[in-house]
C-alpha cells in the first residue's frame, strides 16, 4: 500500500516534470519557427534602410541603417509611388465598398426569401466559385478593351464588385444570425423590403460584413495578374505592378525596391495587427464553407 | 419605402401595387447586381474563351481577322515542348511546395492546440502573416534572400557548413555553395517552392487547427487514461479524425498550386528563367496571350489547365474523397 502510493507520487512527479520539459521544447520550436517565418519581413525593413553596397556585403547588415531617406528618394525618382499607393487604395476601397453592399444584399435575399429558381441561382453562385479565375482572363481583357477601359482603375474595381465568395459568406452569416420573425415584424411596421435589409439585417451582420470587407480589401490590394494585364502607364499602376517595373533593370536599386515592398506590406501589417482574428477567420471560414 | 395610406385616398391602388411589386420582386432585385456583373465579366469570358480557343487571332489586327481553325490550337499545344515543360514545371512545383506545407502544418496545428496553453493566437498569426501579404512584394524580398553571392540564405548555409557545431550536418553542402538559386535551371523550381511553402503553410496550419477543434477532448482524455503518450494520440486519434480536413486542405492546395503565377513570374523576372525552368502554365498563358499576342492559343492553354485541374481534383476525390465526403457535415 505504502510502496504503491510512493510509486504513484513518483509517477506523477515525473510526468509533471517530463510534461513541463516537453512543453518548453514545444514552445521553443514553435517560437523559433514563428521567428523564422517573420524574418523575411524584418529583413525587408532592415535592407530598406541600407545602401546598395551594404546590402551586398558579407556578413549582411542585421540592424537598421541610415539610408532610408536616400532609398525613398530613389524610389520616388523611379516611380510616382505615392500615386501608385493612392491607386491601390482607390481600387481596393471601391471594390471593397461595393462588394460589401452587393454581397450582403444578395446574401440577404438568398438567406431570407423563398423564390423561384432560388436553388438554381444559388447553385450558379457556388459553381462560379469553382471556376479558376485565370480561365476568362483573355476575353476579360478584350471586354475591357472594347469598353475603352484599358489603363483605367474601373477596369479592375468594376468587375470586382461581383463576389460570389462574398455572397456565399454573407448568406451563411445572415441565415445563422437573423431570425425570420424579424422579417415579418419589419413588414408589419410598414418597412419596404430594402428597408428591412438596410435597417434590420445589416446591423445584425455587421461583424460578418467587416470580415468580408477586410478579406476583399486584402485580396484587391495584393491583386497582380489583372492590373498587370489591363494597366499600361506608370501613373495608373497599382503598387504590385509598379514594384514589378523596378525589377529587371540593369542595376536594380534594391534599397529602393525594398522600401517599396515595405510600403506595400505596411497597410496589411496594420490591418492584421488590429484585426488578425477576423482576417484569419474570414479567409479560412470562406474556404471551409466554400 | 412604401407607406400604407389610409383607405379612401385615391392613390391607394397605385401605392398598394407598388408595394406588392417590391415585395414580390425584392429577392430578384437584390441578387441582380451580382448576376448582371457575373454575366458580363464572369460567364461571358468563359464561354468566349472556349470560342476563342478555336480561332487563330492576333488582336492587333482587329476582330475581323479572327479565323476559325477548329482544334488546331490544341493540336499545336500537344506538340509544343514549352507547353509540356510548363505542365511538368507546374506539377513539380505543386508537389514540391504542396507536400511540405501539409507535412509541416499538421504537426504544427497539433502542437498549437494540444502542446501549449498560451500564446496560441500570436503564434498562429505569425505563421499566417505571409499568406495575406502581397505575393509580388514578398517575391521581391525573396529575390534578395536567394542572392548568389550575398543572399542571406547562401550566407547562412555557408556558415552552417563551416561552423564547428553544425558542420557534421551541413558540411556536405560546402562544395555546392554558393548555390545559384535563380540563375541555374535545376535550382529555380526548388527556390520557387521554398517561397510558396513559406507563404502558404500558415494557411494550412489554421485549417488544421480548425479541424482539430472539432475533435472532442474526451478522446484524448480516454487515451491518456489508457496510457497512450502524445505520439500515440497523434497517430491514432488526431490523424484519422483529421482526414476529412486533410482531404479538403489538399484539394485547395492542388487547385491553388496549379495556378501559380505571381511568385514564379517575379522570381524569374517574367521570363520563366533559364531553360524556362520556372515557367508555370499560367505564366505561359500570360506570355502567349500578352507578349506574343496569340489570343486563341492562350485561350486553349486556359482550357487545358482547367481540364488538368479538373482531372487531378477528380483523381483526388476518387482515391481520398470517400471518407472525406462521408464525414463532412
Amino acid at each position: 500500500m505504502r510502496a504503491s502510493a510512493k510509486n504513484d507520487a513518483r509517477v506523477v512527479a515525473e510526468h509533471g516534470l517530463g510534461a513541463r520539459i516537453g512543453r518548453a521544447l514545444v514552445y521553443l520550436l514553435l517560437v523559433a519557427l514563428a521567428l523564422l517565418t517573420l524574418f523575411p519581413f524584418y529583413w525587408m525593413f532592415v535592407l530598406a534602410t541600407h545602401l546598395q553596397t551594404d546590402i551586398f556585403s558579407a556578413p549582411p547588415p542585421m540592424w537598421f541603417g541610415e539610408a532610408l531617406q536616400r532609398n525613398y528618394d530613389a524610389l520616388l525618382a523611379r516611380l510616382p509611388f505615392l500615386r501608385n499607393i493612392w491607386n491601390s487604395f482607390y481600387i481596393a476601397g471601391l471594390a471593397t465598398a461595393f462588394t460589401m453592399f452587393f454581397a450582403s444584399l444578395a446574401g440577404f435575399a438568398f438567406a431570407m426569401y423563398q423564390f423561384r429558381f432560388k436553388n438554381v441561382l444559388f447553385g450558379t453562385v457556388v459553381a462560379s466559385l469553382m471556376v479558376p479565375p485565370v480561365l476568362g482572363i483573355i476575353p476579360y481583357y478584350l471586354i475591357i478593351q472594347w469598353l475603352g477601359w484599358i489603363d483605367t482603375p474601373r477596369a479592375i474595381w468594376f468587375p470586382a464588385m461581383a463576389s460570389a465568395f462574398g455572397i456565399f459568406l454573407m448568406r451563411q452569416y445572415i441565415a445563422s444570425s437573423m431570425p425570420r420573425d424579424l422579417m415579418d415584424a419589419g413588414r408589419i411596421d410598414g418597412a419596404s423590403e430594402f428597408r428591412i435589409y438596410w435597417s434590420i439585417a445589416l446591423p445584425i451582420v455587421r461583424p460578418g460584413l467587416a470580415t468580408l470587407g477586410l478579406v476583399t480589401f486584402i485580396g484587391q490590394w495584393n491583386n497582380f495578374l489583372v492590373p498587370l494585364v489591363v494597366l499600361s502607364s506608370r501613373e495608373n499602376f497599382t503598387v504590385p505592378v509598379a514594384l514589378r517595373t523596378m525589377q529587371g533593370l540593369i542595376q536594380t536599386d534594391w534599397g529602393a525596391v525594398l522600401i517599396g515592398t515595405s510600403l506595400a506590406v505596411l497597410p496589411l501589417l496594420i490591418i492584421f495587427m488590429l484585426a488578425s482574428r477576423q482576417v484569419i477567420e474570414g479567409l479560412v471560414a470562406g474556404s471551409v464553407k466554400g | 419605402m412604401a407607406k400604407t395610406i389610409a383607405p379612401g385616398t385615391p392613390r391607394l391602388p397605385w401605392s398598394t401595387r407598388l408595394d406588392k411589386f417590391q415585395r414580390r420582386y425584392a429577392p430578384y432585385i437584390f441578387i441582380s447586381p451580382f448576376f448582371l456583373l457575373f454575366a458580363v465579366f464572369g460567364l461571358f469570358p468563359i464561354v468566349f474563351s472556349l470560342y476563342l480557343s478555336l480561332q487563330a487571332w492576333n488582336p492587333v489586327q482587329g476582330l475581323g481577322t479572327m479565323r476559325y481553325i477548329g482544334l488546331e490550337n490544341y493540336v499545336w499545344l500537344m506538340d509544343d515542348p514549352w507547353f509540356w515543360r510548363s505542365i511538368t514545371n507546374t506539377l513539380w512545383i505543386a508537389i514540391a511546395s504542396g507536400v511540405p506545407q501539409h507535412v509541416l502544418a499538421i504537426p504544427l496545428a497539433f502542437a498549437l492546440s494540444r502542446g501549449i496553453r498560451r500564446f496560441r493566437h500570436p503564434l498562429t498569426a505569425a505563421y499566417f502573416l505571409p499568406y495575406i501579404t502581397s505575393a509580388v512584394a514578398v517575391s521581391l524580398v525573396f529575390l534578395t534572400i536567394f542572392g548568389t553571392q550575398f543572399g542571406i540564405l547562401n550566407q547562412t548555409l555557408q556558415y552552417l557548413a563551416t561552423a564547428p557545431w553544425s558542420a557534421w550536418l551541413f558540411g556536405g553542402l560546402a562544395d555546392a555553395l554558393p548555390i545559384n538559386w535563380l540563375g541555374r535551371a535545376p535550382n529555380i523550381k526548388p527556390a520557387i517552392s521554398i517561397l510558396v511553402v513559406w507563404q502558404y503553410f500558415g494557411f494550412n496550419v489554421v485549417l488544421y487547427a480548425a479541424g482539430l477543434a472539432t475533435i472532442p477532448k474526451d478522446y484524448y482524455e480516454a487515451a491518456e487514461i489508457d496510457g497512450a503518450n502524445g505520439r500515440q494520440a497523434f497517430f491514432n486519434i488526431t490523424l484519422p479524425l483529421l482526414r476529412p480536413m486533410i482531404f479538403f486542405a489538399v484539394s485547395l492546395t492542388i487547385i491553388g498550386n496549379l495556378q501559380l503565377f505571381d511568385q514564379p513570374f517575379i522570381l524569374t523576372d517574367g521570363t520563366g528563367g533559364s531553360s524556362q525552368a520556372g515557367m508555370t502554365v499560367v505564366m505561359y498563358l500570360y506570355r502567349t496571350g500578352f507578349n506574343w499576342l496569340e489570343m486563341g492559343t492562350a485561350a486553349a492553354i486556359a482550357w487545358l489547365l482547367v481540364l488538368l485541374i479538373g482531372v487531378l481534383t477528380m483523381i483526388h476525390f476518387r482515391f481520398f474523397g470517400r471518407s472525406g465526403l462521408e464525414t463532412r457535415d
